[in-house]
């Protein structure tokens, strides 16, 4: 009998590699035990069981074998080779061994009197030894009813399966079938006996937008992340988890400033921006701020820095046009490589993508300063939960690399208000910058203000601002007007001012 | 005539492996023995001809040739069935009135 005081040892975890997945789960899979997965149709299963071969044979040398109850191994290695897995070479060299169960046509199978699952256990046990394997996969584990029918049987076998794998000390992982993507946690109610863990992949509509997210449902005594994850699914790479909400807040806060491009506003900040701050400018159509980005990357190169420039609302031309009206030269920064400019429409991948794509291009191109001109032209293309976890997730990111990050957002209103894009992400950003029109007399005058400047004293007024063929000129305050921010600014007359004033003046006699 | 090729998958000598090989033995001695060759293989000892075979359950009797493949899964309790799965009810309609 065991004593009450044995000591259990802490359950140690298996890396997968799979991109994401290991921060989600504290490390990764519980090692030596069985984990399954379960997803609807199209979910992705069959993609992640692979992946957690595939990574584990390129990444750590460790051996796999895949137990396939539903496709042939000819189609798997066919499907996957798009991720750029060669399972054959595996096969060839010893690291992949497949179990085949899928079901062959024409095949006539009668069922009489007593039996159990013993083949299938001893051809896994078989494929494990021979490849040395630490990983096992049995894709799909519900599968299994489409060629015996009895559940008694199937439950009874499938446990005896779990526990043979856990005897020869492998990480498995079993996918499920399940029918919706909130409900039981699988089809037949027998899988999840099997294992001590539950992972659960979705595939749901969002506003019409598919939108994949893994959930870790449960590890039986050890850590994870709760909740669901968006993933994403890229040619040549597989599932890319995108572990937003569990990013760490750990990035070191710079003091060193950096110019805006713009003297006056440098000024106004207080001396310029923080390096490794993430601004937001925000203001109506037309009123300055693809200029404000172009001197905030023109200041860049002009120190000798790297700038990438993702822009989401115009087209190359009518950037590099825009910039020389204002006698800045983006194809000669290009040519000297201290400019990218990267144009795509929003609609052309899901944010998630978008997310990664970015990510790969400041990988690359390793620049110290990034602009998105704009914010809101991505926010069309997602819901309001996964355009926040967007911002979150290249914020973070861009943190990380100590990169200073200028987005732009657009109002919706001419005058005042403030837009959708700010509200949902102004708590993430370290300074703000709102440019608005103000309606004076029968003209319309812009008008600048520094409202958030995070770490910094930096100036309180609105100052007026104009635009010419040099850039932006940011002139005195708007000392005679009120209500510019909110949008109904009203003229005080000069007299009033002065009366105003003169109220003071006798106290400070 | 054409003989009866039978492979008797088995995982050692358990309850259900003694009595399918008994009632697959009962089976071939109804007949005229030399049509049938049966094979006895234990997928402990030979674990790679169960994956050759695509065995998922045991006992499994499969039947090689004459073709169509065919399989039976259990204990082969039910004679006439196995028969039927064998795809051989012409040898048991000449013979198997007598028994």
């Amino acid at each position: 009998m065991a004593s009450i005081s044995d000591k259990a040892s802490p359950i140690s975890k298996l890396e997968t590699y799979i991109p994401g997945f290991d921060f989600i789960a504290g490390g990764g899979l519980p090692e030596g035990r069985s984990t399954l997965v379960s997803g609807t149709s199209g979910s992705a299963k069959t993609v992640l069981a692979t992946q957690f071969l595939a990574e584990g044979i390129a990444k750590a040398e460790e051996s796999g074998v895949f137990v396939t109850f539903e496709e042939t191994p000819k189609d798997i290695r066919r499907n996957m080779s798009g991720f750029g897995w060669d399972i054959q070479e595996w096969e060839t060299m010893g690291k992949w061994a497949f179990v085949d169960i899928s079901p062959t046509a024409g095949d006539r199978t009668i069922i009489t009197g007593d039996y159990d699952l013993g083949g299938l256990l001893v051809r896994i046990e078989h494929a494990a030894s021979k490849v040395n394997a630490k990983r096992v996969v049995i894709d799909s584990i519900g599968s299994i009813f489409s060629q015996v029918n009895d559940s008694a049987i199937v439950r009874s076998e499938l446990l005896r399966v779990a526990t043979m794998l856990k005897e020869i000390g492998v990480t498995s992982l079993i996918t499920a079938e399940r029918t919706e993507e909130y409900g039981d946690v699988a089809r037949y109610g027998v899988e999840e006996f099997v294992a001590d863990n539950v992972i659960i992949l979705r595939n749901n509509m969002e506003q019409e937008k598919r939108r994949r997210t893994i959930e870790i449902l449960k590890f039986r005594g050890t850590y994870h992340q709760k909740g669901e994850y968006p993933f994403t699914i890229l040619p040549n790479k597989g599932i890319i988890i995108i572990p937003l909400s569990a990013m760490e807040l750990q990035q070191k806060s710079s003091t060193v400033r950096i110019t805006s491009g713009n003297v006056e506003l440098d000024k106004m900040c207080g001396g310029g921006f923080f390096r490794d701050s993430i601004i937001l400018a925000s203001g109506a159509t037309g009123n300055g701020k693809t200029l404000m980005a172009t001197e905030f990357i023109a200041g860049g190169v002009s120190n000798g820095e790297r700038c990438l420039l993702l822009a989401f609302e115009e087209s190359r031309e009518q950037l590099f046009r825009n910039a020389s009206g204002w006698g800045f030269d983006y194809r000669q920064m290009e040519k000297e490589g201290k400019l990218k400019v990267v144009c795509e429409y929003p609609e052309t991948a899901g944010l998630e993508d978008h997310l990664i794509k970015i990510r790969n291009e400041i990988d690359e191109f390793k620049p110290n300063r990034l602009v998105v001109d704009s914010l809101s032209a991505l926010e069309r293309i997602s819901s309001i939960k996964g355009f926040r976890e967007f911002v979150i997730g290249l914020t973070s990111f861009i943190k990380h690399g100590e990169i200073a990050g200028l987005f732009t957002a657009t109002t919706p209103n001419l005058m005042g208000g403030t837009s959708i894009t700010e509200t949902h992400i102004s708590t993430i950003t370290d300074s703000i910058i709102l440019l608005r029109y103000v309606e004076m007399l029968g003209e319309m005058r812009r008008g600048l203000t520094v409202l958030k400047m995070r770490g910094s004293m930096h100036d309180k007024d609105i100052r007026e601002y104009t635009i010419d063929g040099t850039g932006m000129h940011i002139g005195k305050p708007f000392r005679n007007v009120t209500g510019i921010i909110s949008g109904s600014p009203a003229y005080i007359a000069n007299s009033e001012i002065e009366r105003i004033s003169s109220l003071f003046e006798n106290e400070k006699v | 005539m054409n003989k009866i090729l039978l492979k008797l998958y088995i995982t050692g000598q358990t309850p259900k492996s003694e009595r399918a090989i008994a009632n697959i033995r009962r089976i071939c001695e109804r007949d005229a023995q030399e049509k049938y060759e049966l094979v006895i293989i234990d997928i402990l000892e030979q674990p790679e001809l169960a994956e050759e075979a695509k065995i998922l359950a045991t006992p499994t009797l499969t039947k090689e040739l004459p073709p169509p493949l065919s399989r039976v899964i259990g204990d082969l309790a039910d004679i006439d069935k196995v028969l039927l799965g064998l795809d051989m009810e012409t040898v048991t309609r000449t013979t198997g009135k007598e028994v």
